[in-house]
């Protein structure tokens, strides 16, 4: 569990309010750290803006993956967690699209060690980033035709071929 | 012994014969070890199972001087093209030993990146369940491979059949 620093929290929340307005959509703080949800356009200008605030100074990408919520209007997502690690806060940034608008900004400009991330959301999510350096498969076969972590897949396909059923009884 | 004729000082036999007892007992084994089936082996190997008494003393970690590639774990599917390059890179006559549900038919791992079994991607000689199997068990697999490099005929390796199955495998 997180420590939460409520000085550098409200600052954060009342410097993104007043910089990026109506594209921050909502703002809770969960059980370990606040949440943003916001607008994909403006998520590289986010991250550098945290990046270069003086006082927030968010500069480490813990991480960065996807998401896929098939029942919602927006199921893709992305999600960022930064690190303060002068003001010892994390937050988590999120943001949504739909399937026929992918692509969102690529984060390494900011983050040079976003590049993997990105690309390993690339491969098991289909979720393309503009302005990536190198967007391509990271953990699966190249030949891979599909996205293996979207929730559109049956448990079991009793029509796959690359499974031996005589040990199986299927 | 292989059948043969002996008497005072001598003992004739057929050559593939002579040859099946001198490879069956100088095995050298290629680890291929990727997962908790490696942990069995080293137990195989240790002293207190002592592989070495079947004549399996050497540990060979290049392939080009193994005679027995022993594979070990989960395959991965983007692992697949390199074991069958190590198998491809071992010299004739050689043997395979899937060990464990992994490598024998994909186990447990019913999923979209793990190969449902090596011998989707070469030739596989004896297989030895369990998940992982204790060593008496991979020790019955390596009786089983001596078992077969004693009696294999000697033109075994040059037949039709043999080439064939290697094609079917897209190997030479």
């Amino acid at each position: 569990m997180f420590i939460i620093n409520r000085e550098i929290v409200d600052l954060t929340s009342e410097k993104l309010r007043n910089q990026f307005g109506e594209a921050i959509l909502t703002e809770e703080v969960e059980m370990d750290m606040p949440v943003y949800v916001v607008k994909k356009e403006i998520i590289l200008d986010l991250l550098r803006f945290l990046y270069d605030d003086e006082t927030l100074r968010y500069r480490f990408l813990t991480t960065l993956c996807g998401i896929h919520y098939p029942d919602n209007d927006e199921p893709f997502g992305v999600i960022y967690h930064l690190h303060s690690l002068e003001n010892n806060q994390r937050i988590r940034i999120k943001a949504f699209t739909t399937l026929e608008d992918i692509t969102f900004p690529s984060a390494t400009p900011v983050f040079a060690g976003a590049n993997w991330m990105e690309r390993e959301t690339y491969d098991f999510y289909g979720i393309l980033f503009s302005g990536h350096p190198n967007l391509k498969r990271i953990l699966n076969v190249d030949e891979m035709d599909y996205f293996p972590m979207r929730k559109e897949y049956p448990l079991e396909d009793g029509t796959r071929e690359d499974k031996n059923d005589d040990f199986f009884g299927r | 012994m292989p059948e043969g004729l002996s008497g005072n000082g001598f003992f004739a036999t057929r050559m593939d014969k002579a040859i099946g007892l001198a490879r069956m007992n100088s095995l050298w084994p290629l680890p291929f070890a990727t997962s908790c089936c490696g942990i069995e082996f080293m137990a195989t190997m240790a002293p207190h199972y002592d592989l070495a008494r079947f004549g399996m003393e050497r540990l060979s970690f290049s392939p080009r001087q193994s005679d027995l590639l022993m594979v070990m774990g989960t395959i991965a599917k983007k692992m697949g093209p390199i074991l069958q390059e190590v198998y491809v890179q071992m010299a004739e006559p050689r043997w395979v030993i899937a060990v464990g549900a992994c490598a024998a038919s994909g186990g447990i791992f019913d999923t979209y990146s793990v190969l449902q079994g090596i011998d989707r991607v070469i030739p596989v000689d004896v297989y030895v369940p369990g998940c992982p199997p204790r060593p008496e068990q991979i020790i019955n697999g390596i009786l089983k491979i001596q078992d077969l490099a004693h009696n294999e005929s000697g033109r075994r390796r040059n037949s039709a059949e043999y080439k064939e199955l290697l094609a079917t495998y897209g190997i030479e």
